[in-house]
């Protein structure tokens, strides 16, 4: 799973009012290669939860994003390629997504984040 | 990519050695997710540097065949972690990056609506009654430019009215009917092979407001 992904998803657990961020319990992550589309970027700077990103970035091992980012550094191809890097090519491979409300642990096992309720969750 | 080349890329994807009657896991065929897809792409543009998710993805066909298109992110979700392997096989072996999460499409949680467009196979209800409208209640509220999903053209009429009057889409419109073949795969089925009439929807969802950056 990669953060692009992380970045849209939230806890559903009945009850929860803000399940949103899931916090990341990263035991592997991998790095892919993915080509590097711009215009996308520029899209997805709008619709990203920055402080969301940055903090699960670093849950992952990834330090280089700004604590604060607006669209003017877009510019630069600098912030263009570390916004990519830590977006689409970091991939956690093994280990949990936490509900920030409730501490429930969503396992995540060869990339895949298992996200299926309990019967009392749903 | 020629159409011809897309169904034929889709051809050599594994599909459900075991399939779960339960789950209506009947497999979307190359004929059917190469035109789906191509559609999608080449009449409406809503694929290539897209967010895509494929609801209920099976082993994948669907999400792979946008990926091939060209999609910048797909997500696969289906509840079934079997498939879901398969699914993550399928897209390795074809060299294409998709993000899967096993889910029931009902119960996962979404914050705003950052996919673009949904694909989806639903089950069609013939075992859970109403299945495929539930799923493309959420499908209307997750995708922020269109759901394509395919449904029994016998369902056409009610399909369009609950899509328009009950998950408030914006537009509703049939783009071809298919014939669907369904090969003997459960004991119930009588006789050696199933023609189905489906129709290939394209739904529009209602404008939304998204969530940005202040």
């Amino acid at each position: 799973m990669r953060l692009i992904t992380h970045n849209m998803l939230s806890s559903n657990i009945k009850g929860v009012v803000n399940g949103f961020p899931l916090r990341i319990e990263a035991e592997k992550v991998m790095e892919k290669t993915m080509e590097m589309n711009s215009e996308f970027l520029e899209k997805m700077f709008e619709k990203v939860d920055w402080k969301a990103f940055v903090d699960a970035s670093r849950a992952m091992g990834y330090t280089e994003l700004p604590e604060e980012a607006n669209s003017s550094m877009l510019d630069s191809d600098e912030f263009l390629n570390r916004f990519h890097h830590a977006l689409l090519e970091l991939d956690l491979e093994e280990g949990a997504l936490v509900c920030p409300e409730t501490g429930r642990r969503f396992p995540v096992s060869k990339g895949i984040p298992n996200m299926l309720l309990h019967e009392d969750e749903v | 990519m020629k159409l011809k080349q897309l169904e034929g890329l889709l051809g050599g994807l594994q599909q459900f050695p075991q399939p779960k009657v339960e789950l209506e896991q009947y497999p979307t065929g190359p004929h059917i997710a190469s035109r789906m897809l191509f559609t999608a792409e080449n009449s409406f543009e809503d694929v290539s540097d897209k967010v895509v998710a494929d609801f209920g993805c099976g082993c994948g066909t669907l999400g792979v065949a946008a990926a091939l298109l060209s999609a910048e992110h797909v997500l696969g979700i289906d509840i079934d972690p079997e498939s879901l392997e398969i699914a993550s096989n399928n897209a390795e072996e074809l060299e294409v990056d998709i993000d899967f999460i096993q889910s029931n499409v009902m119960d996962l949680g979404w914050r705003g609506r950052i996919v673009d467009t949904v694909i989806m196979n639903p089950p069609f209800g013939t075992r859970k009654k109403g299945a495929d409208l539930d799923f493309l209640s959420v499908a209307l509220k997750v995708a922020s430019q269109a759901v394509y999903s395919l449904h029994k053209t016998s369902t056409r009429d009610h399909v369009k009215r609950t899509a328009l009057r009950d998950f408030n889409a914006s537009s509703a419109e049939v783009i071809c009917e298919l014939r669907y073949d369904v090969p003997k795969m459960y004991k119930f089925h009588k006789k050696k092979e199933v023609d189905i009439a489906v129709d290939l929807w394209r739904f529009v969802p209602a404008a939304s407001h998204q969530s940005r950056n202040t």
